[in-house]
């Protein structure tokens, strides 16, 4: 790996569910490089697998014809993966799932992606196209955090 | 690109006597299982059965619309009087289970012989 120039890897899957998995590889496999603990990989496979799904779902609503762009930073301390679609984006995020109400029919029992997001990685951000296309969602998952 | 979903059906006997009926589950738990996963619940007879114990030994990946799934049917069983219970889940979907709230309506162990010990 002493001889790798470029720090940025990057994917583009269909919008098709399933493809997540091929984000989820590339991450595990830059973050198992990076010398990320095997929990840690596994927290960064379901926060990136999640954020694709939202994007080929929600961002760009199970269209084949759009694309889903995934860019993973690799930097000294950190791994950074940008998932980008073509809708745009969260005006606001959802409330954390709520598992009483779920069971008692008051909350459906999906909507759980981007609380796992938040809750597996570092930092998570959604941020709006300008134009209203081109939204991503930003993860940082850093090497150096502690075992909770 | 997912691998499909497969389940089927064991039934047991607890150390305490308990009949169990185990759903064990194989592949990926996606949006796409929900055939798998609901539809061999949903078949097993509500009027006998009781207990069930789900199997993710075999299964790799799964993702919020298999979670999903998995609450829609503890949603189904706990109209029913039943009691669900599942092992063989890594350590991670273990976390992930807990973290959205599962363990308080599924019980978790890490083999199906500390499962059934439990029952």
């Amino acid at each position: 790996m002493s001889q790798v120039k470029s720090t940025s890897v990057e994917v583009r899957l269909p919008s098709r569910l399933g493809y997540e998995k091929v984000a989820m590889s590339t991450a595990a496999a830059v973050a198992k490089l990076m010398g990320f603990r095997e929990d840690r990989v596994e927290d960064l496979k379901t926060a990136v697998a999640e954020a694709c799904i939202n994007a080929i779902e929600h961002g760009n609503r199970l269209n084949e014809g759009l694309s889903v762009g995934v860019v993973l930073s690799a930097g000294k301390d950190s791994l950074e993966v940008k998932v980008i679609d073509d809708g745009k984006g969260m005006k606001t995020l959802p409330p954390k799932p709520d598992m009483d109400r779920k069971m008692h029919g008051e909350e459906d029992a999906r909507g759980m992606g981007m609380f796992l997001i938040q809750a597996l990685v570092d930092e998570a951000e959604w941020v709006a196209g300008a134009n209203g296309k081109s939204s991503y969602v930003r993860l940082v998952i850093r090497l150096d955090k502690e075992a909770e | 690109m997912q691998s499909e979903t497969k389940a089927h059906v064991d039934q047991l006997t607890s150390p305490a006597g308990h009949p169990v009926t185990v759903l064990r589950f194989e592949g990926d738990i996606a949006s796409t299982s929900k055939d798998a996963v609901l539809g061999a619940y949903q078949a097993l007879p509500k009027a006998t059965v009781k207990i069930v114990l789900l199997d993710f030994t075999k299964v790799d990946y799964i993702n919020s619309s298999g979670i999903a799934l998995v609450i829609q049917m503890l949603i189904e069983a706990s109209n029913s009087a039943q009691k669900v219970y599942a092992f063989g889940l890594s350590a991670h979907f273990t976390k992930v289970f807990t973290m959205v709230g599962i363990t308080k309506y599924a019980g978790l162990f890490p083999t199906q012989t500390e499962a059934l010990a439990a029952l």
